[in-house]
């Protein structure tokens, strides 16, 4: 990976403002493509440093009520896979700067084909893939592809990642390391400061990677606390949450870039 | 050496199939399991504990069994049942809690949870929770519940906590989602019981081989009463552990034909189905790379089946691969072929079987009377139809028993 990859020179920017970078998660066409282009042309002038950007799945194992209502409702509107993509590139048609990374299971990747997913990513914008249930162990091949093609694979560390385990799983992440501060669903509990700050200094005597922190941080509060410690806050099921309790789209888009500017506050305020 | 033993992998791959997809909060939970089950099956105290529970709880060695009626009735093979429905608890799903829960006890986890289709599992995962006094608590979709009301308070009553799932369709697909929910959430205490033979490493080879005590029992018992052989085995699927535990030790006999039953809904053809082999494709889910129902984009289809243990979008990975393999035939059946051999079985035998194995006994009417006299076939009677009791009254038109004869007849 080329140290002068839009994830990268983002990392930088934010590291040598000396604050937390804000990643906000939304879902791929919830609650309808329309809106969810426009609630994502909207972020980064919200104060989203970098995108996360959901592909929706049915069966989302890891995924609490917020994240699983989300995926539905984007399903329900007929998102795909290739909709998702064309999202991306339109994005990029009026951000040229912004990282965005692609998260989801790994099923409809499958399906999609795997080379051809990679492919269509790239040509759309895409820096990034998280994908939740596609371990080390079995990612080789996939995470070989997605390197020539000059895309991150962000790997997942939890509180059971530990000894030989983090170091395997460590060593060809890139991009950034995505710490999932407890173990549970996406959207449950809020990891406490003193636990995520100790093992972040474990995870740091294996990388040089920047950390973003995800799972349970909901709040301006929660994102200054936290970013106190980490390169970066991800923020997605209080995110997601606003379009659930939207009365119409157009409110569920504003009250989403409200949090965001909320949120972005906060990690200016983080040290 | 049986080139069927040596699978899995190390990575648990059955060819292209299988190996462990899950979330990273679970692969060291999941690796320590592989580890400790690798220790037990070497420890003769653990094989011994196993064995007396099998003998003195379940009740096995269960019964091989001539059809006597069944057999005279189609004209042809001579049928025999493997008796899984009169094991403790009613099916064959105990073979494998047994199993697995003392496995849990051995690694000192204390809280047991499980995911249920038609409640046989559940209960089965309750029952022996109960004997060896860990808390259980079972994830059952809400649709489930209300056609398997029967086995719901079975559940209670043996001291279970269950947790209706409403998100999805409500069946055995999402009460899984919603078992490794709990998994991933309490990493500590918590094992997962896998009712079958499908999810992340070692889970498939595991419940696999726990429930082999029911081929390693028939292969001794016709070896026995018929001095050869049987020429065909036959058993149904959802994810299929009652036909894994058939077939597996048959598999490096030549002679032995396996046919897999799948259930075909209102047919393959109409998309209403659960026939994962049949009209499904190649995909990952709950942890495994196997087929799956799925639309094109990689969603997970719903699957339909008048029986509940049956309603599961996708199947075992070592079925997947065994399909491609040739070694073994699946076939579908519908639910009103299912509903007719239920029936038959009923009058013939005096035995009310599972909706699922029902199936199976389609496909025994389908290939029985084509075949001679000679041609030993044994079905795995997996598990009785007590709690189907709603269903049938329902499909057939009536809740009074001999209303609803009559309008089958």
């Amino acid at each position: 990976m080329t140290p002068t990859s839009r994830l990268d020179r983002r990392l930088a920017g934010t590291q040598a403002e000396n604050r937390p970078a804000l990643v906000t998660y939304v879902t791929a066409g919830d609650p309808d493509l329309d809106t969810s282009l426009d609630i994502l042309k909207g972020l980064p002038a919200a104060g989203a440093d970098i995108i996360e950007l959901g592909m929706p799945f049915t069966d989302p194992m890891a995924d609490g009520p917020a994240i699983q209502k989300s995926s539905l409702r984007a399903l329900n509107g007929g998102q795909t896979q290739k909709k998702t993509l064309a999202m991306v590139q339109q994005f990029r048609e009026q951000d040229r700067e912004t990282p965005l990374v692609l998260m989801g299971y790994y099923n409809p990747i499958y399906r999609y084909g795997a080379d051809r997913f990679l492919r269509d990513a790239v040509e759309a914008g895409v820096d990034g893939l998280i994908i939740v249930d596609l371990p080390p162990d079995h990612d080789g091949a996939f995470f070989q592809a997605a390197r020539d093609a000059g895309i991150h694979i962000i790997r997942l560390v939890t509180p059971t990642t530990k000894g030989e385990r983090l170091k395997q799983v460590l060593r060809e992440a890139s991009g950034f390391v995505y710490y999932v501060s407890v173990a549970g669903v996406t959207g449950a509990a809020s990891p406490t400061q003193e636990s995520v700050e100790t093992t972040l200094a474990d995870i740091r005597k294996h990388t040089d990677l920047p950390i973003g922190v995800g799972f349970g941080i909901r709040t301006a509060e929660d994102a200054a606390a936290i970013g106190r410690f980490s390169e970066a806050v991800i923020v997605g099921s209080a995110l997601v949450s606003c379009v659930e309790h939207a009365p119409s789209p157009g409110a569920a888009r504003d009250a989403l870039h409200d949090l965001t500017r909320d949120l972005a506050a906060g990690v200016r305020r983080a040290r | 050496m049986n080139p069927y033993s040596m699978q899995p992998d190390v990575n648990g791959f059955f060819g292209q199939f299988g190996g462990s997809f899950v979330a990273e909060t679970l692969m060291p939970l999941i690796q320590e399991l592989q580890t400790c089950y690798a220790k037990a099956q070497d420890d003769p105290d653990f094989q011994a504990q196993l064995a007396y529970f099998q003998r003195d709880y379940v009740g096995r060695p269960s019964p091989l069994y001539r059809a006597d009626r069944l057999t005279e009735h189609f004209g042809g093979a001579t049928i025999y049942f493997k008796r899984e429905e009169l094991n403790h608890t009613g099916a064959h799903k105990i073979n494998n809690c047994i199993g697995q829960v003392l496995l849990a006890q051995r690694m000192g986890k204390t809280r047991i949870i499980a995911e249920t289709g038609a409640g046989m599992h559940g209960v089965a995962t309750a029952a022996v929770a109960a004997r060896l006094g860990m808390q259980c608590v079972v994830y059952m979709g809400k649709t489930d519940m209300e056609r398997q009301q029967p086995n719901v308070f079975r559940m209670q009553l043996l001291g279970a906590e269950i947790i209706p799932v409403s998100s999805g369709t409500g069946t055995l697909k999402d009460a899984m989602n919603e078992a490794l929910r709990d998994w991933v959430t309490n990493i500590d205490d918590t094992f997962y019981v896998i009712g079958t033979v499908a999810g992340p490493h070692p889970y498939p080879a595991m419940v696999r081989d726990f429930q082999s005590v029911i081929g390693r029992e028939t292969r001794e018992q016709i070896l026995d009463q018929e001095g050869r052989l049987p020429d065909s085995l036959v058993a149904c699927i959802g994810g299929g552990s009652n036909a894994m535990g058939l077939f597996h030790p048959f598999l490096a006999d030549d002679g032995v034909q396996m046919i897999g039953v799948e259930a075909g809904g209102h047919g393959v053809e109409s998309g209403k189905h659960a026939a994962s082999l049949s009209g499904g494709t190649p995909g990952v889910l709950h942890g495994n790379r196997t087929y799956l129902l799925q639309d094109e984009d990689g969603q997970i289809t719903d699957a339909h089946s008048i029986s509940a243990g049956l309603d599961y979008p996708g199947i075992g990975p070592e079925h997947a691969w065994l399909h491609e393999q040739g070694r073994v035939d699946y076939v579908s059946i519908t639910d009103q072929e299912a509903m007719e051999a239920f029936q038959l079985c009923c009058r013939q035998e005096g035995i009310i079987p599972a909706l699922e194995t029902a199936h199976a006994l389609a496909e025994v009417a389908r290939r029985a009377p084509t075949l001679p006299k000679d041609h030993l076939m044994v079905v795995n009677l997996s598990g009785r139809g007590d709690k189907d009791m709603a269903s049938v009254a329902e499909y057939l038109g009536g809740s009074n028993p001999s209303h609803a004869a009559e309008m089958a007849s």
